[in-house]
């Protein structure tokens, strides 16, 4: 089959306008007789959820967690970006479309970037209407601050809790709406497979994870906005329950899956302590808007910090290798994730790592520069004459702590180091997934009647997404952008009537769902699901990482192969299928990822060129930068399941760039 | 990332098999924890060996591991999170406790937070709390005013940011001795009753929230203060006392 990206034509400024003029609508009368399944209540599914809702439909929202508040956008740190140029700082539509377009390393389509960036603007306007505490200045207005990989200050932010403060938001429009009865709300449910009725999405079998019972709910559309698939990789920054469940099945059932190698391991993380870890947490990019990045200059140092015998406040200036001020001179420590997430990596297996951990992983984000900078900034407002260097560390520390202090705080917590005094120890850690479910202009599948919104899908970061720009995406998909395209297709389903959950289709999707929770209950095996979760996410990162390899891959992909045949040989999950049992919620999931996993190393292993933050080794400048092959792999890779991930076949979707020129991505 | 010396512990957690049946306390020794690992990286170690022995696994909540979704809860040695302040027990790390220590854990304890199984507790009256009247009514549209047309002072803006930091948790509940939700309904009404767009519906928002608190048989507010003590985001109960003002003012004008 071939793939129709369905752009509207015209000139790209003026194509969401057209599109939106020319689509057909449904009358209010008839919202009322169409019902919509969304699944996953982050920002997008959340967003959507009210929205539709909002509209007259009828909406039936699904999410694993307790409540539909605790979906992990609520972890999203420094901010939401928006055109407004507020700042007057030369921001502009056509500048925040053009950055990320450029930031994803030339991989993503231009109309939904630009549809992206028109709309953000108002997603600002709107979070402010529904009482989302953004920043302010003294005057009253928004503040803003900047990101890596642009030149502007665009984002706006609520200190380091901003995905929690619009997450808060979405949820707070879905109450409304959940008051109203237009939204019925399912907590601890879990999508287990899309029902498909005549190639259309007509619903989904959902687990409710306190009964273990196995749901039928039906509706005219399937949204998706069931987030990303980081971890695949065990250790993330996701949420231990973040998983690629639903977008697998709905690939499993005919939905294309695109750019799954497309991965973004974030820069400043905090490193792994060790074995019995089971998460990584992420320390918010904007740290590095006054964070200075550093390894020691000469190995001894670097080895003398690991074993403890040297402070890093001990080592002097001179000592210090800025390196990313010193590569880029342009961008400096406010490189985008990925070239900075590299310049770690590099450094480190050059032997400049400063933790002391198996593979000493771990450079400095240091404050001392910014408490100094600041601390003599309040010194003058104040009209301290002569301030002693401790009255200037303590204000200045004061600045750092209303900026930062909760990731401050968080940091402390974590590895018991005090970050006013000392140095951050931070290294890339999985946090985002740029691949997901390919869809067209619409937001659709390729599947009739089933959208993906948000982190689920592929469409607006390419092969990197810059700071800032999820949760721009996940509330553009959801409030602004999805309710019109849906509209369009739901205009057809007027006359449907309700689709009956007693259709051979739901019955035959029913029992497979059943079938594969057997299989993993009576499975009689030694090993908990952890332990396979644990080897696959090594496999990844050693083999899918932040580098990778024609013969890493390789062995990756047979190395996974073999593990899922372990996994459905030696996975024991304890209990029963129908009471509440954490393990069998985890043993679906990561039989998922193990399938995922193989298809994952093969879209890296095809694509033969580096972009963004897929890296071959075998493609990189004289200076170890990204090489791009525009050429042959300017398309997106469509992968369709055929029955095994070995198996899958490769669709091309080409992009075009008729408004940007393709040009060597350059922080310099 | 210290190599510190591993910790055995004795651990007495709440096992029940589900919301009907009656509750008890286990024993479970647990050896060689890193002072490094989080709480509930603990007790995936316990697990594990629960399953590796073929017994059946703990369950609790937990999600983001961040200290931020708000799911993870836990009554820690008699306190909800555990022993160290302002933080979640996802977040609270092993080297707060002693080697050779013995641990009891058991889920928050309320009557409006009936057990699921073992230590997960369902919060979902707080949900309907929030039904009754945790938003601001304005469709999404996109068509609204300008974000900057209504200049916020700081200050307001600042503390509605603090009221809205509640992660719904459900800590201040646990640690009432009324099992009072009044922190959790009051930093809602605060963030609103802060900013200019939470105006115009002010009255029968908190109106309608403290009543649908109250059908859900949380206890009322005796102003002990425990909730503000053990609240992992440091939600004032000076928030409590902006409630009750504006209940005052919207029973009197309603």
């Amino acid at each position: 089959m071939s793939l129709d990206s369905k752009i509207p034509e015209g000139p790209l400024k003026d194509k969401w306008t057209n599109y939106k003029n020319n689509i057909n609508l449904v009358n209010p009368a008839n919202k009322r007789n169409i019902d919509v399944i969304v699944v996953g209540t982050g920002l997008a599914g959340g967003s959507a959820a009210a929205t539709l809702a909002e509209l007259g439909y009828n909406v039936k929202a699904f999410c694993y967690q307790d409540s539909p508040r605790r979906a992990h956008s609520i972890a999203a740190q420094g901010g939401i970006n928006a055109a407004k140029n507020y700042q007057g700082d030369g921001d502009s539509t056509y500048r925040l479309f053009y950055d990320t377009i450029k930031g994803g390393d030339y991989r993503s389509r231009e109309a939904n970037v630009y549809r992206l960036a028109e709309v953000s603007t108002n997603i600002i306007d709107q979070c402010v209407a529904q009482g989302v505490p953004f920043a302010r200045d003294y005057g009253g207005l928004l503040d803003n601050r900047s990101f890596g990989g642009v030149l502007v200050s665009r984002t706006f932010y609520a200190k380091g809790q901003t995905g929690q403060q619009l997450l808060l938001g979405a949820y707070s429009a879905m109450n409304r709406q959940i008051a109203k009865g237009k939204i019925q709300m399912y907590n601890r449910h879990e999508m287990v497979d899309v029902v498909i009725v005549d190639g259309k999405a007509r619903g989904i079998i959902a687990r409710n994870l306190v009964t273990g019972e196995i749901e039928r709910h039906s509706a005219h559309a399937v949204v998706l906005g069931t987030g990303g698939y980081g971890n695949v990789f065990f250790l993330s920054t996701n949420a231990m329950g973040s998983n690629v469940t639903a977008a697998w099945k709905a690939h499993k059932k005919g939905a294309f899956f695109a750019n799954p190698c497309y991965t973004q391991i974030h820069p400043t993380c905090i490193p792994v302590h060790g074995t019995q870890q089971s998460k990584l947490t992420l320390m918010s990019e904007s740290l590095r808007n006054d964070g200075r990045i550093w390894v020691p200059k000469n190995l001894k140092d670097a080895e003398a910090v690991r074993n403890g015998s040297l402070k890093p406040t001990d080592i002097k200036e001179e000592d210090r290798d800025y390196y990313l001020e010193r590569r880029y001179p342009s961008f400096g420590n406010l490189v985008p994730r990925d070239v900075a997430s590299r310049a770690a990596k590099e450094r480190c297996d050059a032997g400049y790592g400063v933790v002391a951990n198996d593979t000493n992983e771990g450079v400095f984000l240091d404050f001392a520069a910014a408490i100094q900078r600041y601390g003599k900034e309040e010194a003058l407002v104040k009209g301290i004459s002569n301030p002693s260097k401790e009255e200037i560390t303590s204000l200045g520390e004061k600045v750092i702590e209303t900026k930062y202090g909760n990731l401050f705080d968080m940091y402390k917590q974590i590895t018991n180091d005090n970050p006013y005094k000392t140095p951050m120890r931070i290294y890339p850690a999985v946090h985002y997934t740029m691949g997901g479910l390919w869809v067209d202009y619409n937001l659709m599948t390729n599947v009739e009647g089933m959208y993906a919104i948000g982190e689920a899908n592929f469409s607006d970061h390419g092969a990197n997404r810059l700071g800032a720009s999820a949760l721009m995406q996940g509330l553009a998909d959801g409030y602004f952008v999805l309710p019109y395209t849906i509209g369009d297709y739901l205009a057809n389903d007027i006359r449907t009537g309700k689709i009956s959950t007693d259709l051979p289709e739901f019955e035959a999707a029913e029992k497979k769902a059943k079938d594969e929770i057997n299989k993993l209950i009576n499975n009689n095996g030694t090993k908990p699901v952890d332990y396979f979760h644990k080897k696959l996410g090594l496999i990844m990162w050693n083999k899918v990482g932040m580098a990778r390899t024609t013969e890493g891959l390789n062995e990756a992909i047979s190395e996974i192969a073999a593990l899922r045949e372990e996994f459905y040989k030696e996975v024991r999950v304890p209990g029963e299928a129908d009471e509440l049992n954490q393990e069998l919620e985890k043993a679906g999931r990561v039989a998922d990822f193990l399938e995922l996993g193989e298809l994952f190393a093969r879209d890296a292993l095809e694509r033969e060129e580096s972009c963004g933050g897929h890296f071959r080794e075998e493609y990189k400048t004289e200076e170890g930068e990204a090489l791009r092959r525009d050429d042959e792999f300017a398309y997106v890779s469509a992968w369709e399941y055929t029955g095994k991930p070995s198996e899958a076949i490769l669709h091309k979707d080409k992009l075009e760039f008729e408004n940007v020129e393709l040009k060597t991505r350059s922080y310099k | 990332m210290s190599a510190a010396k591993k910790l055995n512990l004795t651990l007495k957690v709440w096992r029940q098999k589900n919301g009907n049946a009656k509750g008890n306390l286990e024993t479970y020794p647990l050896n060689d924890i890193s002072p490094d690992s989080s709480f509930l990286e603990m007790l995936d170690i316990l697990n594990n060996e629960l399953i590796n022995k073929g017994e059946s696994p703990v369950v609790f909540d937990h999600d983001c591991r961040e200290g931020i979704c708000g799911s993870c809860s836990l009554y820690i040695n008699g306190e909800p999170h555990g022993p160290a302040r302002l933080v979640t027990t996802c977040q609270l790390h092993m080297r707060s406790f002693k080697d050779g220590e013995t641990i009891y854990i058991e889920p928050f304890r309320a009557k409006a937070f009936p057990v699921i199984k073992d230590l997960m507790v369902d919060r979902s009256a707080f949900d309907r709390i929030q039904h009754a009247g945790g938003y601001i009514s304005v469709n999404t549209s996109g068509n609204t005013q300008d974000a900057n047309a209504i200049p916020i002072e700081k200050e307001n803006a600042d503390e509605a940011f603090y009221s809205a930091a509640c992660i719904g948790c459900g800590a201040c509940v646990a640690a009432c001795k009324n099992a009072s939700a009044s922190l959790f309904v009051a930093a809602k009404v605060s963030q609103y009753t802060l900013l200019p767009q939470g105006q115009v519906e002010a009255k029968d928002r908190v109106l309608n929230m403290v009543k649908q608190a109250e059908k859900e048989g949380f206890g009322p507010c005796s102003n002990t203060g425990a909730c503000e003590v053990e609240c992992p985001k440091g939600i004032s109960i000076e928030n409590i006392a902006r409630m009750n003002r504006e209940y005052l003012s919207a029973t009197i004008s309603k």
